[in-house]
Parts: C-alpha cells; structure tokens; sequence
C-alpha cells in the first residue's frame, strides 16, 4: 500500500500533511479566542502530534529485512536530510541551545560550530564509501571490513555505550515535555513518552522511524521559526531577525555595560533553587580562550562523524551520490533552526533586560514583577526566580534567575504571543526529542540483534526470527533507557555531550582508518576502539573525581584523550602485525568506487 | 598508474582541499576570535567573530558540502565510475 506509489508521491504527502498541521494550528488559536484553557491547548498539540506519528508507524509496518534495517534503501535526498535532521536535532538543541546561548553566550557557540562542522567531515570522509559498503549497520562495517567477531563486537560496545548515553537523555526529555503539557507526574510520563517512542519504531523499523522523522521535522522547524520571527516583529526588531538584529546585540551589550555584572555572594546564591542562574557573561563578547571553543568545536565534530544513528540515515539512500548529497541538506535543514537559535537567545534577553520594553523586568520593583502573570507561571514551574540581595527594592540584573529551558518555552508568553504558540512549542520539543530517541533505540538494537545475534550467534536464523528478535531487543532497550531515564542522573545537555566524546574515543578512527588507509587491520582496529572507550572514560572519571585534568581538558571534552589514544594504538599495533590480507584490500578499493554492486552484495 | 589509482589520487586531493576549507572556519578563525570581534567588518552589522559563530561558519559548512559532492560527481564522471540504473 505503502511501496512505489508512496515514494513517487512524497511531496504531495508531506505537502497535505504540513497544510493539516497549519490549518490544526489555526483551529487552536480559533480555540483559544472561544475560551480553550491552556491546558487544554497543550494536552491538544501533544496528544494529536503523537497520536499522528504513531499513525505513520502503524502504517509503515513490514516484515523485510531490507526495509526493517534500511528502509529498502529508496529513501530520496532531500527527504533523508530532514528525516536525518530531526534525527540528528536532539530535545537539547530544541529546548536548551538556545538557553544555553543565552546564558553562556560565546563559549557555548562552539556546540553550533561543531554539530554543523561535523557534517562536513560525515560527507568527505565517511557517508558514501559506508553506502557503498552496503551495510546495514555500522558495526557491520567495521566487523566485515577488518574481518573477524572481535572487531564486529568492540564497535558494538562502543556504539551502545555512546548511543545509551544519549538515549537515557532524550527519553528525558520527552518525559520533562509530556509531563508539563499534559500535567502528568514525571515517572509517569517518562513511560508515556517510552511508548510513543516504541509506536513509531517497532513495527516498521528504520521505514517507519524514517517518515515519522520526516513528520517530526515539519513540525519541529514550525515550532521553532514561527515565535523567533513573530517575536522579532512584535518587538520591532525586524521582520526577518536573522538579518536585522545588529542593533539589538549592540542594545544588549549597551545595557549590559550600564548594569555591569555584580557579583553575588555565595550565601545569596545558595537561596536560589536549584539548576537556575542568572546572567553573568556579555552577550556577544568573546569570552572564551581559543583552545576552550576549539577543543570543544573538534569533540563535537568527530563525534558527529562517529555517532550510528546518524550515519545510519545514509544506508538508506538509493546510491552514493544521493547519499553524498543528502549530507548537505541535512545540514541545511539543521542549519535553519541552528541559526534561528542565537536570534531568539537576542530576543528573549532583550526583551526581558531592556528597561524601555513593555516586557523588561529589570529596574521595576521587585512586588511589580511579582505581580506578572508569567512570572508567577515560571516561577511555580522552578524555571525563573528573583529575589532583592541589596534590597533596594528594585530588580537589578543580577537579580534574576531563569533556568535554561525557559529561552525557549517561556519567552513566546514573555512576549505576549497567544498560548497556542506555547503549546505549538511544547509539540515541537516532543517531536524532537522523539525522533533523536527513535533513531538511537533503533542503532542500538539494530547493532544487537543483526551483529550479535544473526551475525554472531545465529547466523542461520530466519528472517522472522531475525525480526522478531530484534523487535523484542527494541522494547528491553527502551525499557531500561526509561528507567535510567526516570532517576535522573545527569542533566539532558551533559549527557548528550559525553555520548559525542564517547562514539569519538572508539569510533572515529577506526571507521575514517577504515576507508582512508589500508594497511589498517584487525588487531590495529579493536586495539583503537577498546583503547581508545577505555582511556576516554578513565580520563572522564578521574576528572569527575577530583582530578586536574591536563592541557585544558575537562569532562566535556575528554574525546580528544580517547581519540588520541584511539589513533595511535591503531596505527602502532596494525604495523606491527601483519597486513590485511589481498580479498580485504579488494574490498577497500570497491567501497573507494561508487559504480559496480556494493561491497557485501558481492559477497 | 591504472585508472582506479587516478580516480583516488583526485578524490584524495579533493579531500583535502574540502578538509582545509573545513578547518579554516570550523578551527582557523576562532584562534583569533578577540581579534576578529574588534574587526571593522560587521556582516549585516553584526561583530565579526559573534556572526562567524551564529552563521557565518554554517552557512558555509552547508555550500561547501554541496560543492565538494558536485566536483566528487565530477571526478567520478570522468573515470566513468559514477553509478549506473541497476547498481544495487
């Protein structure tokens, strides 16, 4: 029903489907003027998106391995790039980058350099040569390129230590957004965003997890653009802000001169609730050292180039040279909400520093902020606090708190947008975070059940079976992500970070040394991915720990420890061993062609 | 040198040319961030190395992808190695 028809089709699919989700919107508003209570709205924008992409799940169902794996390689160009830009665009990048840029503002940049610079890197290096490879995971490359079960089980470990990392994070995430907008505890939603997840993924594998991503991008990228380009005009700032803000950065740095940034004693700071902080850093200066943005700029290229579920979303493409392109617009597609990131970071601080703003808070009595309806909103969801140190009775900047996420979700009401954008923007966070999560259950049980299980311990298992197994494999995994998920460990931007610094220790170079140089072998393999996870994560833990560190590396950026070890044991033990033999040298030449049958079709 | 080893030589030098683009505005320029940010060249009126930061350097992460797959196709044209209907 789906097949051949539906792929000639797609435009017009998702072009009937993004009118629904606008006219959807509309209706909400409409809604609102008749009296719809905010909760309501939200409960209405969550519920309808999943219950959509669950729909796209059901119907996306198979029983071929090809299309369970990936998704019969016959997914076009531009739609990959933005199935893999929802992929690839976390609840992090929805709900916290904006945050993140306007609290740390130059030093956190290096994030959006380094998660666009690693697309670069994905294109030359890695994308095409793996499409070639024909492999329908990625340590099935690395186990049939270096030959042999210890090879195809290191990057096994490596894949699910890196992906698990980030899964527990976005299984968070969902569980953070769903229990707000439908007022459920957030043990509970933790689950029910678990069975959203597992909706869009288990019957059909990587074809359904591919168009509901599709979905989920539409409805992520509207989430994000619509407020950042209202807001822009409700303030005056200018109908396209990505141009047009010259003059607010320049404001916010005139004020933030005026305020100047007063510091706190330690005793104040203790009486403001936990995970809020308040501006410290200029908004646009440079404010880090050379080697702190770049080091963290690099972690976060290599590992992009590293992390499964993204390559994976390049085994689907018809051929080399469409999964090449497909590369460049999914960074197009990433590019338009990352770029959109900074100006409403602008936007939000402008809009609320600014004492000449309707909106601006600083300078008024602290018992007229604490009047404000929206104020007293966030400050009873713990994401904004004042309180008057010096008590003069007015709000002075270093007076007020806000937490990350609230950039994004509480500046459309700061601004007095109406609350269907709100509930707009809660549907826009859930679809990211589903969709990132979506494509990393599904790496690591691909990874189990086709390498450990049909590869390593049953390889004359049937196709049934093999489904089955890994459906099952699905499911445990989802479970135990959720239930890490719900004691809340690590924060949702940490842990995404330490998954980037982990797929880069162990896998970056064996899968670039894969294609690029020849004489890599087996043993020069393992040693890099074993080495490499175990020198990255001892670094991770005596840093924690206590420890110094050395050169400048912290606990975000200990990829560069692993990585470096990664490298030269590799090197080092594959030239003291012997060389791959004549068919692996075949083989590395066919993957370096892009005509001809790919290289495990001629197996 | 057969015709399998030329086609690689120009990948391989395609590589790097992609790959010091790459490193000039994802590594270069941000060594001399201080210095760039007093700059009198403001796009759009925004300070150098702020804008660098915001789009600037993704914007042209995105056109050099494009472009590098385009002369890509082209060296593999040219050897004859670009894929056919029926390469599966």
């Amino acid at each position: 029903m789906i097949k051949g028809k539906f792929i000639d089709n797609l435009p017009k699919v998702y072009g009937i489907y993004t009118g629904g989700f606008l006219v959807f919107i509309i209706l909400m508003a409409i809604a609102e003027q008749a009296g719809m209570s905010a909760k309501l709205i939200g409960i209405f924008f969550v519920a309808f998106t999943v219950l959509i992409y669950a729909l796209i799940g059901w119907l996306s169902r198979t029983l071929q391995v090809d299309a369970y794996y990936v998704a019969g390689r016959q997914v076009p160009t531009v739609f990959n790039g933005m199935a893999t830009a929802a992929d690839w665009m976390s609840g992090a990048s929805f709900v916290a980058m904006a945050g993140g840029i306007y609290f740390k503002g130059y030093g956190y940049m290096a994030l959006l350099v380094g998660w666009t610079g690693g697309y670069v890197l994905v294109a030359s290096l890695l994308a095409p040569y793996l499409r070639k490879f024909g492999c329908y995971t990625v340590p099935d490359f690395i186990g049939t390129r270096y030959g042999g079960n210890l090879a195809r089980f290191s990057a096994v470990i490596v894949l699910t230590v890196a992906s698990f990392t980030y899964v527990t994070a976005q299984i968070n995430a969902t569980g953070t957004i769903a229990s707000v907008a439908l007022d459920i505890p957030f043990g509970i939603a933790v689950y029910v965003g678990l069975a959203s997840i597992l909706m869009c993924s288990m019957l059909g594998g990587m074809r359904a997890v591919t168009w509901t991503q599709v979905a989920q991008y539409i409805v992520l990228i509207i989430a994000y653009l619509l407020p950042v380009f209202w807001i822009s005009s409700k303030l005056g700032a200018g109908f396209f802000p990505h141009f047009m803000l010259a003059d607010e950065v320049a404001r916010i740095a005139e004020l933030e001169g005026q305020f100047g940034f007063v510091k706190n004693s330690a005793a104040d700071l203790a009486t403001v609730p936990k995970g809020l902080a308040g501006i410290t850093k200029a908004h646009s200066s440079v404010n880090a050292t050379p080697w702190a943005f770049i080091s963290l700029a690099v972690c976060m290229m290599a590992g992009t180039a590293s992390l499964p579920h993204v390559m994976m979303r390049y085994f689907t493409t018809p051929s080399v040279r469409t999964a090449r392109r497909s590369v460049g617009w999914s960074l197009f597609f990433i590019f338009l909400l990352y770029s959109s990131a900074p100006m409403l970071a602008t936007l939000s601080k402008l809009s609320l520093i600014d004492p000449t703003l309707p909106t601006g808070i600083i300078g008024k009595t602290i018992a007229e902020v604490q009047s404000i309806d929206w104020y007293q909103n966030w400050n009873q969801a713990n994401l904004m606090f004042i309180s008057d140190f010096n008590g003069n009775g007015t709000l002075e900047l270093n007076e007020f708190f806000m937490g990350g996420k609230a950039v994004v979700l509480a500046t459309p009401e700061i601004a007095g947008l109406p609350y269907v954008i709100s509930g707009l923007v809660a549907a826009g966070g859930m679809a990211a975070a589903m969709s990132t999560a979506d494509g990393l259950v599904l790496a690591i049980s691909n990874a189990l059940s086709h390498d450990i299980y049909y590869k390593i311990i049953n390889p004359k298992a049937e196709t049934a079976r093999r489904l089955i197994v890994a459906r099952v494999l699905l499911v445990l995994i989802g479970f135990a992500g959720a239930t890490i998920a719900a004691l809340e460990i690590q924060g949702i931007l940490g842990s995404v970070i330490w998954a980037f610094d982990f797929a880069m220790s162990g896998l970056f170079f064996p899968l670039v040394l894969g294609v690029w140089w020849k004489r890599a072998n087996a043993p020069g393999a393992v040693a890099g991915m074993l080495l490499g996870l175990i020198s990255g994560t001892a670094y991770l833990i005596w840093v924690r720990s206590g420890g110094s560190g050395f050169l400048g590396i912290t606990q975000l950026t200990f990829g560069i420890v692993g990585a470096a070890v990664s490298l030269v044991s590799m090197i080092v033990v594959s030239l003291i061993t012997a060389a791959p033999d004549a068919a692996t040298q075949k083989m590395v030449d066919d993957v370096r062609v892009p005509s001809g049958k790919t290289v495990l079709a001629q197996k | 040198m057969s015709k399998q080893e030329q086609h690689w030589e120009k990948t391989r030098n395609l590589l790097f040319i992609t790959l010091a683009i790459w490193f000039v505005f994802s590594i270069g320029i941000f060594l001399f961030g201080a210095e760039m940010q007093e700059s009198s060249i403001r796009p759009f009126g925004y300070p150098l190395t702020y804008w660098f930061t915001c789009q600037g350097s993704l914007a042209i992460f995105v056109i050099l992808i494009f472009w590098f797959a385009g002369r890509q196709e082209k060296i593999d044209d040219e050897f004859g190695f670009s894929e056919r209907e029926g390469d599966k």
